[in-house]
């Protein structure tokens, strides 16, 4: 399909702006001759239906979550409910400066308020700094209060983090980003935190450790009491990665099961799109000892009923994290779903997607490899090992073939510690009849690798194009178009 | 069961005995007793759509929308006017509730769309290469300062007073990582103080930062600013505003090594403050250092032109502690909204928009000035914002603007406690001249 | 998988071309096939100082990076450019595709690498 650059001819806009009512100042006057442009930038030039038909042609080129089933493990792609977009783009929301003074903005500093105090319940914490942009981002917040916490303590020799070797990369690389040491805890045969060498591990260098649970094969991980205790003992904080939360809600809370501090993705448990990559959010939550280090400014409800920002900013708060307030339009649309659902709702978001995770990993046990025999949470990680020792076809092989069957395929080959991973996440918004036809599609892709693979190999066939030179990208790099006249200099 | 979940009882029962397990409860077994939740967490009672939409109405009715209000608030987060297309083509639920591109064959639509953001990013500032978004332009000018700690493998970095103060705050967080030293460069009449920058540079320094048009709105002498950078051997990292790129040189012509900025202007609602994005431009040296997600040009087997994410080997999946930064999720729908908003406004309507922003901005700042009340804080050049000392408090100014639906311009001693009597006021397009006679009007009551 | 039998091997893969207290060191077959096709080589700058087991630089095929360590201390005299440019030379021959070229500082350590019948036996070992 041709860029938009491809497309453009001088003269054309898709943009009409009344003429200015004001006298045209020269810009010869007011931007010195020096700091002018000197060349004009290479933007499109398109008409507006051009624009239009550019950008729907290449959404239909796209694959979303209302498009079909999309069990992308560990990314929790249910659906975004439609009410929650209207509401976001409410201009009472959408067309509102951050900057306001409090009174004209008591709407908004409710939202943050109300989701706070949601997010507190939900997961026992005591407080929330809603400012993080995405999980990543909540871990570097979270990483940075430990170190905060430690230092306060005057415990400046603290420099390990300790994480499983199942562990999500944004966890080791943004504890390398928070300026802590890296320590990796192996997994036991039970595919949980290997409890012995988690002891070993600690000691009078241990800042913390960063936990999923349930893990990122789906397990929870029964021994997460002594984990907490150990931990804890050792003079460490428990961080939580709530990238898995969709498993807990209404079941079990960190707070609960030891944990010092808590994101949560609310672009994944609390139903806010994707949105191809981003934005998310990544609200950070802490116990009432490590309030006080929490980014600024919070909004706060005050006793007659106005909300307002915190007046005086605690001196031990790690600092700002973001420009503004975090990204308000995601807070309210996460708010939007709690408020629609309440805590019955959320329960039965986590049965749902439990029972949905263990249908799939039921279902499909005897036709892919289980790395480990038990009962999963909201997702399962099933193997293609024997299927590529059999037949050749590996989990990237599987992945491609359900594109033809019109499939989002699961995540492969991570965890990294389970060979060709194939990491499937349902969600609660799936019906029977959908998991269904997908079970269906996995057995017949293996009988397919056994009789026929190289249709397997060959896929996909069905999509606008076919399996990408990865290699050739990587190796001579083209990350931007240039004019042909350009190109070929 | 919620509205959400397609699941009837016969479904569920059928599934459990597929699973072997006698009771959704089972399923939670590996949950110690001591930790289950018996009871309800206490969240409101769950709303119908009708209930919710009534409710969230009259809390988004408690707010001052741009859509009821003239506003000449700025101060990094601007009331541009955004075209119809923008929000129907983002609307599209193939875009919007796509995850990460991680399949390219059907995620061609997402990933053309960011090469072509990248490329316009290019074209903007005049760099070679873009990568696909930061969470914002703060975050993104702290990510250019590690890029230019790694590349220079030095651990000193010269800030211009002139930047946004929560970039500068932002930034001061960060540097409590231990990856780098912070100190500011003070303002001289609005202006980086070049004397100070001379005196703090050695080569030492790993990269000079400067906001163009800075906070205060002011024009910075870019270029000389530049070259004493380059003189140590430092980066100069510009941290720009998009819109003032039509007119302003672009980075890349005056040897900036990493430009980077906010670009909520381009095409993003404010939504009280996010989500926007932050772009991240650099030259060729740097390709391997970049920062977050890049989408690259190839083939498919047979030959036609796709494009995937590329050298992700710098990135935390792969490289985990050692990855070039930690962001996994950006902002890819804030970013297709500036690529639809740049396509859209072109490049002869991004002229017209910077242009017309000016104009105003100088219209509204020379009205102001002719009543007397009013002096201007800075004699320099400045692009659409600017800072007047009032007599009055702008706190109170403020408020009486309110009162007539105008939203005034920033109170500086909200970010700024010293700049007491001192208000930052921005233009863009949408400031008509009769909003302006009449905040004029009201000011000088 | 078979290596010259002149060359002397490491656990990490690499290969030894020695001559005198000239060492050239490249990346065995073994670990070209493993890695895939390799997209990016990073490779340390002339005149660096090098401790044996130091890191010498990073081999990136699409979806993973490895380190490559040094076996020998010693200095950097030269750096293969071509490599550098056309990193699919080392997925064509990894023996002709060098890395560096080191003067050796301390010629004790040879002692510790391995011939072709050790290097073959710990492939696999490891395998």
């Amino acid at each position: 399909m041709e860029l938009i650059f491809e497309k453009s001819r001088p003269g054309l806009h898709a943009f009409s702006l009344p003429p200015s009512d004001v006298p045209e100042y020269n810009g010869d006057q007011l931007i010195p001759r020096h700091l002018r442009r000197s060349r004009p930038a290479g933007l499109p030039q398109v008409s507006e239906t051009e624009a239009v038909r550019h950008y729907t042609a290449l959404s239909s080129r796209n694959h979303g979550v209302d498009s079909g089933f999309y069990p992308l493990g560990s990314c929790t792609m249910k659906y975004n409910p439609k009410i929650n977009e209207d509401i976001a783009a409410m201009p009472g929301f959408s067309a509102v400066h951050p900057l306001l003074p409090a009174a004209a903005v008591q709407g908004c500093l409710a939202v943050m308020y109300e989701l706070d105090q949601a997010l507190c319940r939900i997961t026992g914490m005591a407080q929330f700094t809603l400012q993080p942009a995405a999980g990543a981002h909540g871990e570097l917040t979270g990483l940075m209060i430990i170190r905060a916490w430690h230092q306060q303590q005057n415990e400046t020799t603290r420099d390990e983090i300790l994480i499983p070797d199942s562990a999500h990369g944004t966890n080791p690389a943004s504890a390398a980003l928070a300026g802590f040491k890296v320590v990796e805890i192996p997994s036991d045969a039970d595919g949980c935190v290997d409890l012995q060498a988690l002891r070993r591990s600690l000691g009078p260098k241990t800042a913390g450790i960063m936990l999923t649970n349930p893990n990122t094969l789906g397990l929870f991980d029964r021994q997460i009491c002594a984990i907490a205790d150990a931990v804890h003992q050792a003079g460490g904080l428990l961080y939580y990665d709530g990238a898995n939360a969709n498993a807990i809600l209404g079941q079990v809370r960190p707070g609960d099961m030891g944990f010092d501090i808590v994101h949560l993705n609310l672009h994944k448990t609390f139903s806010t799109p994707h949105g191809g990559g981003g934005p998310g959010a990544g609200p950070v939550g802490v116990t009432e000892a490590l309030a006080p280090f929490l980014p600024g400014p919070l909004a706060v409800r005050q006793s007659d009923g106005t909300y307002d920002w915190e007046t005086v900013h605690h001196p031990l708060s790690i600092g700002r994290m973001k420009a503004f307030h975090g990204h308000f339009a995601v807070l309210v649309r996460a708010l939007a779903y709690i408020w629609t659902l309440g805590d019955e709702g959320l329960r039965e978001v986590s049965e749902t997607a439990v029972l949905n995770a263990n249908y799939v990993q039921a279902s499909l046990r005897e036709t892919y490899d289980l790395p480990f025999n038990r009962l999963c949470m909201h997702e399962c990680v099933l193997s293609a090992r024997q299927l590529r020792e059999q037949t050749g076809i590996s989990a990237l092989d599987v992945a491609k073939r359900l594109l033809d069957d019109g499939f989002h395929p699961p995540t492969i080959y991570f965890p990294l510690i389970v060979k060709e991973a194939l990491m499937i996440e349902p969600t609660e918004t799936e019906n029977k009849a959908g998991l269904d036809a997908f079970i269906l599609a996995m057995r017949q892709i293996a009988a397919e690798a056994a009789h026929s693979p190289e249709t397997v190999r060959q896929a996909p066939q069905k999509t606008p194009v076919s399996r990408l030179d990865e290699t050739a990208a990587a190796r001579h790099p083209i990350l931007r178009w240039k004019p042909p006249a350009e190109a070929d200099q | 069961m919620n509205r959400y979940i397609p699941m009837t009882d016969d479904d569920r029962r059928a599934m459990l005995d597929t699973i072997g397990v006698p009771s959704l409860e089972a399923l939670f077994a590996d949950i110690p007793d001591s930790l289950c939740l018996r009871g309800p967490a206490g969240l409101a009672p769950p709303l119908s759509e009708l209930a919710l939409r009534r409710r969230m109405r009259e809390l988004a009715s408690r707010n001052a929308d741009t859509d009821r209000y003239a506003c000449f608030l700025g101060a990094g987060c601007y009331d541009h006017e955004i075209p119809a297309i923008v929000s129907h083509l983002t609307g599209r639920q193939e875009f919007y509730t796509a995850y990460t591109p991680y399949q390219p064959e059907i995620s061609q639509g997402l990933l053309q769309a960011i090469f072509e953001y990248q490329t316009m990013i290019c074209e903007l500032t005049g760099m070679e290469a873009a990568n696909a978004s930061m969470y914002d332009g703060a975050t993104a000018a702290a990510e250019a300062i590690l890029l230019a700690c790694q590349a220079t493998r030095r651990r000193r970095v010269l800030v211009s007073d002139g930047l946004h103060p929560h970039t500068l705050a932002v930034l001061r967080t960060y540097q409590q990582t231990g990856h780098f030293d912070l100190e500011i460069i003070s303002l001289s009449r609005g202006r980086t103080d070049a004397d100070v920058l001379q005196t703090k540079l050695d080569p030492q320094v790993a990269a000079v930062l400067i906001q163009n048009p800075n906070f205060f709105g002011v024009l910075e002498e870019m270029p000389s600013l530049t070259a004493q950078a380059h003189h140590v051997g430092a980066y100069l990292v510009a941290v720009v505003n998009p819109i003032s790129l039509a007119l302003l040189e672009a980075p890349g012509r005056y040897g900036a090594d990493l430009v980077v900025g906010d670009g909520q202007v381009l095409g993003n609602a404010m939504n009280f403050g996010g989500p926007s994005l932050g772009f991240f431009a650099a030259g060729s040296k740097d390709l391997r250092r970049l920062p977050g997600r890049l989408i690259g040009q190839t083939q498919d087997r047979q030959g036609r032109r796709g494009f995937v994410m590329t050298m992700q080997t710098r990135e935390q999946h792969i490289r985990r502690d050692r990855a070039t930064s930690n962001i996994c999720s950006n902002q890819a729908l804030n970013a297709l909204a500036a690529a639809i908003y740049m396509t859209t406004v072109g490049q002869e309507g991004l002229c017209e928009i910077a242009r017309q922003s000016v104009s105003k901005a100088h219209y509204l700042h020379d009205r102001l000035i002719a009543t007397g009340r009013f002096s201007s804080l800075y004699d320099a050049p400045f692009f659409s914002e600017f800072a007047v000392r009032c007599e009055d408090s702008p706190v109170e100014l403020n408020r009486r603007l309110l009162q007539h639906q105008i939203i005034g311009g920033l109170a500086l001693s909200d970010v700024l406690p010293e700049m007491e009597n001192d208000w930052l006021l921005a233009a863009t397009e949408k400031s008509s001249r009769s909003d302006m006679d009449q905040l004029v009007e009201r000011a000088v009551l | 998988m078979h290596g010259p039998e002149f060359l002397k091997y490491t656990k990490n893969h690499e290969w030894v071309d020695l001559d005198g207290t000239k060492a050239r060191i490249g990346i065995t077959d073994h670990a070209q096939e493993a890695l895939g096709d390799i997209v990016f080589v990073e490779l340390p700058e002339m005149d660096s100082e090098l401790q044996a087991e130091d890191v010498l630089g990073v081999v990136e095929s699409v979806k993973s990076a490895s380190d490559i360590y040094v076996p020998l201390s010693g200095t950097v005299i030269a750096v293969n450019q071509e490599v550098s440019d056309e990193p699919e030379l080392i997925n064509q021959d990894a023996y002709e595709a060098w890395l560096v070229e080191l003067e050796i500082s301390d010629p004790d350590e040879v002692s510790g690498l391995m011939d072709l019948d050790a290097y073959e036996a710990w492939c696999a070992e490891e395998n």
